[in-house]
C-alpha cells in the first residue's frame, strides 16, 4: 500500500494536519509514474513545475490558506490546454502544440491548489473506446496488460487505477469517462452538458462533450466535480447555475429512492455475467430501502445510430481548423495551399479521426443534409423524450456502463462498428446532456464491471450520493490491480 | 449507402485529406458499414417531431461588445509551422 491508496479526502486531511507534504505525494506519484511507464499513461509528465506547484501547495497550507483539494496531485486528460504545456490530445497534428492558456477545467482545479503532475494518454482527438487510437501507442489496462483501459480516457482511467495518482480529469462525448472508468474498476462521472465549462478543451462534438473527474470512489468525484463545475463566461453554453455542495448530500438516506432498470439495457449484446454483477449491485441499492422498477426506453438502440451521425457531423466541422497554417502539424514542401491542406491533415490524422471527418463531411454534404443530420437530430429529441418519460417514474435510471469487461488489444481495431457498440449504453445521456456515473460493481474473470447510474439534468448530488451510498455498502472500488503493487 | 472508391476520393477531397491510394478500399468498406448502422433510423417515423440541436434549451446570452482579449499574437504565432512579420505564411495562392 502506499500513500497514493489513499483517497483524496484522506490525503486532504493527512495535508491539512500536517501528516503528510504536497511535495512528498507529488514526489511518490511522479516515481509511481515513472516506474510504470509501461502502462503508457502519460504522454507529458510535468516534474519540475508539479514539484513547484507542490511546494507552493505546502507553503498555502502552513500559510492557513488551503482549501480540501490543496496540496492534491491529479492528472489531467491531454485534451485540456495547459499555459506552457504541450496539448497534443493523442494526435501528431497536435504533438508540437504549447497551449498558451488554461482550460477552465485546469485553471480552477489549479486555483484550487491541485498540483499537476502530468498529461494522460487518450484516444486521438477522444475519438475511441479502446485507447489504440493514440498517436502515442495504446494504454495498457491495470488489471491484465493485454487489454484495453476503454477510451477515450483511458490513460486517467489507467493512471487512478494503477495508483499513480489520486485523481484524474477526463472527458465524456459518448462514454470516455464512464467507459473506462468501468474497464479499470474505478469512479467516473460525466456531468449534465453545461455543469463544467468546455473553455479550453480541445473541441470534438461541440453539442456532446462534457468535462468530468475520474477517481476511486464517488466521495472523491464530489469534491472534484465541486471544484471543476459552474458558470464560465468563456463558455457560452455553461450554465449560470449555482454550484450545489455535491459532498454534503452524499450519506443522504436512499430508503424510498425508485431505480428504472432499462430493458433494452440488459438484452442482447450484454454478457450475462455482466448483467449478473450490475443485478447484485442494484439488490444492494434495494438493501439500502431504494424501490426498483422496470422501465423501457424504447429508442435506446437508435442512440447509436444517431451518435454516429452528430458527433461525426459536429467533428468535422470542429476539426476543420486543423489546417497547417496556424498551429500543428504542417506537411513537408507543400506544392500548394490544397496540397498543404491536404496533406498535413493526411498525414497529421490517424485513421479513425479520418474516419470520422468522412462521415460527417458526407452527412453533412449537399443532398445528405436532411436524410442523416436533420433525421439523427429528430431521433435525439425521441431519445431525450424517451428519458423524460422515464423521470416521471423514477428517480435515477441503473444498468451496466459497458456491455462486456475490458477486450484484448487488437481485438476490435479492425472492425469500427464493434468497437462503436461498446458505448451502446453511454452514448444516449450524451445525446440528451445526462449526468451518468460509472462505479465498479464486481469482477468478471478478474476484470472489473461498472455500474452506471444516470440522472437527469443537474441531479449530479443525487447520483452522487446513490454512489456513495452503494460504496459504503460494498468494496468494490478499494480492489487494488495487480499493475497497483510495486514493479 | 454504399460508398465506392470514387465516393470516397469526392468526401476526401471535400474534407481537404489526403487518402493513400491503397487505403481507398478499406475507408469505402468501413464507411459503408458505419452508413448501414446509421440507417438504421430510417425505420422510424420522424415526421412532425422536431429536431434536437442541442441539449441544453436556453438562449444564447449576450454580452456588450466591448473588446474583452489582449493581443497575444506573438505568443499564439510561437504554434504557427511558418510566420513572418506577424503574418501566416502559406504556399503563393496568387501568381
Amino acid at each position: 500500500m502506499s500513500v497514493l491508496d489513499k483517497s483524496i479526502v484522506e490525503l486532504g486531511a493527512a495535508l491539512a494536519g500536517g501528516e503528510v507534504t504536497s511535495r512528498e505525494l507529488t514526489e511518490a506519484a511522479l516515481q509511481r509514474i515513472a516506474d510504470a511507464r509501461t502502462l503508457n499513461c502519460f504522454v507529458t509528465v510535468c516534474g519540475e513545475q508539479a514539484l513547484a506547484q507542490a511546494d507552493a501547495a505546502d507553503a498555502r497550507i502552513r500559510n492557513g490558506g488551503g482549501g480540501p483539494l490543496t496540496g492534491i496531485p491529479l492528472a489531467h486528460k491531454d485534451l485540456f490546454c495547459t499555459d506552457g504545456v504541450k496539448t497534443s490530445c493523442g494526435s501528431r497534428m497536435l504533438d508540437n502544440f504549447i497551449a498558451p492558456y488554461d482550460a477552465t477545467v485546469v485553471a480552477r482545479l489549479k486555483q484550487a491548489g491541485c498540483v499537476m503532475v502530468g498529461k494522460t494518454n487518450m484516444d486521438e482527438f477522444a475519438m475511441g473506446s479502446s485507447n489504440e487510437n493514440s498517436y502515442y501507442g495504446p494504454v495498457s489496462n491495470p488489471w491484465d496488460v493485454g487489454k484495453v483501459p476503454g477510451g477515450s480516457s483511458g490513460g486517467s482511467a489507467a493512471a487512478v487505477a494503477a495508483r499513480l495518482v489520486p485523481v484524474a480529469t477526463g472527458t465524456d462525448t459518448g462514454g470516455s469517462i464512464r467507459q473506462p472508468a468501468a474497464l479499470c474498476g474505478i469512479t467516473g462521472l460525466k456531468p449534465t452538458y453545461g455543469r463544467v465549462s468546455r473553455y479550453g478543451m480541445v473541441a470534438f462534438a461541440s453539442s456532446l462533450d462534457q468535462a468530468g473527474p475520474l477517481a476511486k470512489s464517488a466521495h472523491e468525484c464530489a469534491l472534484l466535480l465541486g471544484a471543476m463545475a459552474g458558470h464560465d463566461a468563456l463558455d457560452s453554453t455553461s450554465l449560470d447555475l449555482a454550484v450545489p455542495d455535491y459532498v454534503s448530500a452524499l450519506h443522504d438516506d436512499i430508503s424510498g429512492l425508485k431505480i428504472g432498470l432499462p430493458r433494452e439495457y440488459f438484452g442482447g449484446g450484454l454478457d450475462s455475467d455482466v448483467a449478473a454483477a450490475v443485478h447484485a449491485a442494484v439488490d444492494v441499492l434495494v438493501g439500502l430501502g431504494a424501490q426498483v422498477k422496470e422501465i423501457t426506453l424504447p429508442r435506446q438502440d437508435l442512440s447509436i445510430p444517431a451518435y454516429y451521425v452528430v458527433a461525426p457531423a459536429e467533428c468535422s466541422s470542429n476539426l476543420s481548423r486543423f489546417d497547417g497554417v496556424r498551429y500543428g502539424y504542417r506537411c513537408a514542401n507543400p506544392v500548394d495551399l490544397e496540397d498543404l491542406y491536404k496533406r498535413s491533415r493526411g498525414e497529421g490524422f490517424g485513421a479513425e479521426v479520418k474516419r470520422r471527418i468522412m462521415v460527417g463531411t458526407y452527412v453533412l454534404s449537399a443532398g445528405y443534409y436532411d436524410a442523416y443530420y436533420l433525421k439523427a437530430q429528430k431521433m435525439r429529441q425521441l431519445i431525450c423524450e424517451d428519458f423524460q418519460q422515464a423521470f416521471a417514474e423514477v428517480d435515477v435510471i441503473a444498468g451496466p456502463t459497458s456491455p462486456s469487461v475490458a477486450f484484448a488489444r487488437g481485438e476490435r481495431t479492425d472492425d469500427p462498428i464493434s468497437m462503436y457498440l461498446s458505448d451502446i449504453y453511454t452514448n444516449a445521456a450524451n445525446l440528451a446532456g445526462l449526468p451518468g456515473i460509472s462505479v465498479p460493481c464486481g469482477f468478471v474473470n478478474r476484470l472489473p464491471v461498472g455500474l452506471q447510474i444516470i440522472g437527469n439534468h443537474f441531479t449530479e448530488q443525487r447520483i452522487l450520493n446513490v454512489a456513495h451510498r452503494y460504496q459504503l455498502a460494498s468494496d468494490w472500488h478499494d480492489a487494488r490491480p495487480p499493475a497497483a503493487e510495486a514493479p | 449507402m454504399e460508398l465506392g472508391p470514387e465516393d470516397v476520393a469526392y468526401i476526401a477531397h471535400l474534407a481537404r485529406l489526403q487518402i493513400d491510394e491503397q487505403d481507398v478500399p478499406l475507408y469505402a468498406r468501413n464507411l459503408s458499414e458505419i452508413l448501414r448502422l446509421v440507417e438504421t433510423m430510417n425505420a422510424v417515423d420522424t415526421d412532425g417531431v422536431v429536431p434536437m440541436a442541442h441539449p441544453v434549451d436556453t438562449a444564447q446570452p449576450l454580452r456588450a461588445d466591448e473588446v474583452t482579449e489582449a493581443d497575444r499574437r506573438e505568443e499564439f504565432q510561437r504554434n504557427a509551422p511558418a510566420v513572418a512579420d506577424g503574418l501566416y505564411l502559406v504556399p503563393k495562392v496568387i501568381e
